[in-house]
């Protein structure tokens, strides 16, 4: 029997890696995740097989309920709040793993090695600290707690102590596996770093929260594996732990910044936007009618369009992909610039244009588009900010300084749907709005967009 | 030794995950994390044997706990994962 467990958990593993493969490409993409559920499923049924299993009663009311929750989570849930969805499943996730952690712990306190009380304070450590940090991120992605850095004296330092104070319970629990006391205040001191690491961060560094979250609840998962000595659990923790650092590692390239200064930068205050030494006073943005931008886009050959999360947030991707159709019918050709960092997660607004119909082909990396926009007769800015803004270019002083941007300054008319002049995200200003190819057309993203699909039509 | 062998799988499965990943397009960057959250429900595993083994109290109760969070993570996880990738039309199917 044992034998056919372990090749449950090779299948599995196999499985899952070829689940992953299979997303390297849009096309194959949902045939590899029903091979990696399959490889759960075996996984699932290998494990119940097991002789120390003796009452399934708590097994199956959990599968029960957590079946239940899951698939009323999948179905309802709207697009724009994959997000939050996700900053709460990986809380879900180090929950599972801590409380694991927790019952290995209790159960086997009397013989526990030196190796394996690591493994198990590793996991409960960087367990808790996910489940508190996920949970705050959820809060501020919902809006239940306000998304703007939350900064007092002495934060980084009493943060960096505390994480200090935890490893020391950690490294002292390596040595002496009953300090029961030890223990339990580690989990305490995890869930407060948890809390603590995610309150100064702003709401436009989500992405890299989310993906730095994501790892650590795999590190947890994988170190869950080390402690039960069970090698699917390692495996499939490792590559989620690669598959989130990689993001963020990729988050924190599209806004040019560290790691550590996400983590200890508290973006967005006041005193980053002071920084800046690009002053607009004294210019003056040129405004155009809904009538007369529908010209230009109605006799573009080419239109770019840039999204950014005002798009989501004003629930116009619908709106968007009609305007692009009624162009493509005129003959113009339409393309949608996606900036790595122009949702609240890395790739969301893919997502929510794939939502609206947009085929996939139309959506462009930054990397790609570049290229593109000194050919474009129209880039339109939809909700986007900082990404467009050229300061990331040339103005040393900007915050966003070096932040790869889209080069919609490079396009011959610049078409801006903006609410209001208000600063983005980041509070910052941006030239591209003074720009002289520049017209900002001013409203509700979705009301603007509408009129423009109307005045397209009797162009 | 068990430890080595076990670092020896996590380095490889890093590794391979690493290679893996890095090959996934921006434009399925969600649904990635989406998936690999779902894969890390295979905590449900050990979760299974925490609630299924004979420790009984406050341990099972904890077991049952961790197999319902991580449930939640498998089944929700594959679901929206799939929802999402169904939603990734390709150029030639026009309209729905």
């Amino acid at each position: 029997m044992e034998y056919f467990i372990q090749a449950t958990y090779l299948a599995a593993s196999v499985l899952f890696i070829f689940g992953l493969k299979g997303l390297t490409h849009p096309d194959r993409a949902r045939r590899g995740m029903q091979l990696a559920a399959l490889g759960m499923l075996l996984a699932v049924i290998g494990t119940l097989l097991k002789q120390e299993i003796v009452t399934y009663g708590w097994i199956i009311a959990g599968l029960v309920i957590g079946s239940g929750v899951g698939a009323a989570m999948s179905i309802w849930m709207p697009m724009t709040a994959i997000p939050q969805r996700t900053a709460i499943s990986h809380a879900f996730g180090a929950l599972a793993a801590t409380l694991v952690g927790i019952v290995e712990y209790r159960e086997h306190i009397e013989h526990l090695s030196h190796v394996k009380m690591a493994a198990l304070g590793f996991e409960v450590m960087f367990g808790a600290l996910t489940i508190t940090g996920s949970c705050l991120a959820f809060a501020k992605l919902q809006g239940l707690v306000p998304s703007a850095p939350i900064t007092y004296k002495f934060q980084n330092m009493s943060n960096i102590g505390l994480f200090l104070f935890a490893l020391a319970l950690f490294v002292y629990l390596i040595f002496n596996p009953g300090a029961y006391v030890a223990f339990w205040l580690m989990v305490v001191v995890g869930l407060a770093v948890g809390v603590l690491i995610v309150l100064p961060i702003g709401g436009a560094d989500m992405p890299v929260v989310i993906s730095l979250l994501n790892s650590y609840a795999g590190l947890a998962s994988s170190a869950t594996g080390f402690a039960l000595d069970n090698t699917v659990l390692i495996i499939a923790g490792a590559l989620d732990g690669a598959s989130g650092f990689l993001l963020s590692v990729l988050m924190s390239k599209a806004m040019n910044r560290s790691f550590t200064n996400v983590l200890f930068g508290a973006f967005g205050g006041a005193d980053a936007a002071a920084g800046s030494g690009s002053s607009t006073a004294g210019l003056t943005v040129q405004s155009v009618t809904a009538d007369d931008a529908a010209i230009q886009l109605a006799y573009a050959r080419l239109v770019i369009v840039v999204p950014g999360y005002g798009l989501a947030v004003a629930q116009a991707q619908h709106q968007v992909r009609e305007l692009a159709e009624l162009i493509e019918r005129r003959g113009g050709e339409v393309k949608y610039a996606i900036h790595p960092v122009a949702g609240r997660m890395p790739g969301h607004m893919n997502v929510l244009l794939a939502e609206a119909n947009v085929p996939y082909d139309r959506l462009y990396d930054m990397d790609d588009i570049n290229p593109e926009f000194a050919r474009a007769d129209v880039a339109l800015i939809i909700g986007a900010n900082d990404v467009v803004n050229p300061a990331a270019r040339t103005d040393p002083a900007s915050p966003i300084y070096g932040m790869p941007i889209l080069n919609a300054d490079q396009a011959a008319r610049i078409i801006v749907l903006k609410r209001s002049m208000n600063p983005g995200f980041a509070g910052i200003e941006n030239a591209l709005f003074y720009n002289p190819k520049a017209a900002l057309l001013f409203g509700d993203a979705k009301a603007s967009l509408t009129q423009l699909v109307g005045a397209v039509k009797n162009a | 030794m068990t430890e080595v062998l076990q670092l020896y799988v996590f380095v490889l499965a890093g590794i391979v995950g690493y290679q893996l990943i890095t090959r996934v397009p921006p434009l399925l960057h969600t649904p990635l994390m989406s998936a690999t959250n779902a894969i890390s429900g295979i905590s449900l595993v050990g979760s299974i044997a925490a609630a299924g083994g004979q420790f009984g109290g406050l341990s099972t109760f904890l077991g049952l706990v961790a197999v319902t969070a991580a449930t939640i993570n498998v089944v929700g996880g594959f679901m929206i994962t799939d929802r999402m990738l169904k939603m990734f039309r390709r150029p030639d199917q026009k309209g729905q």
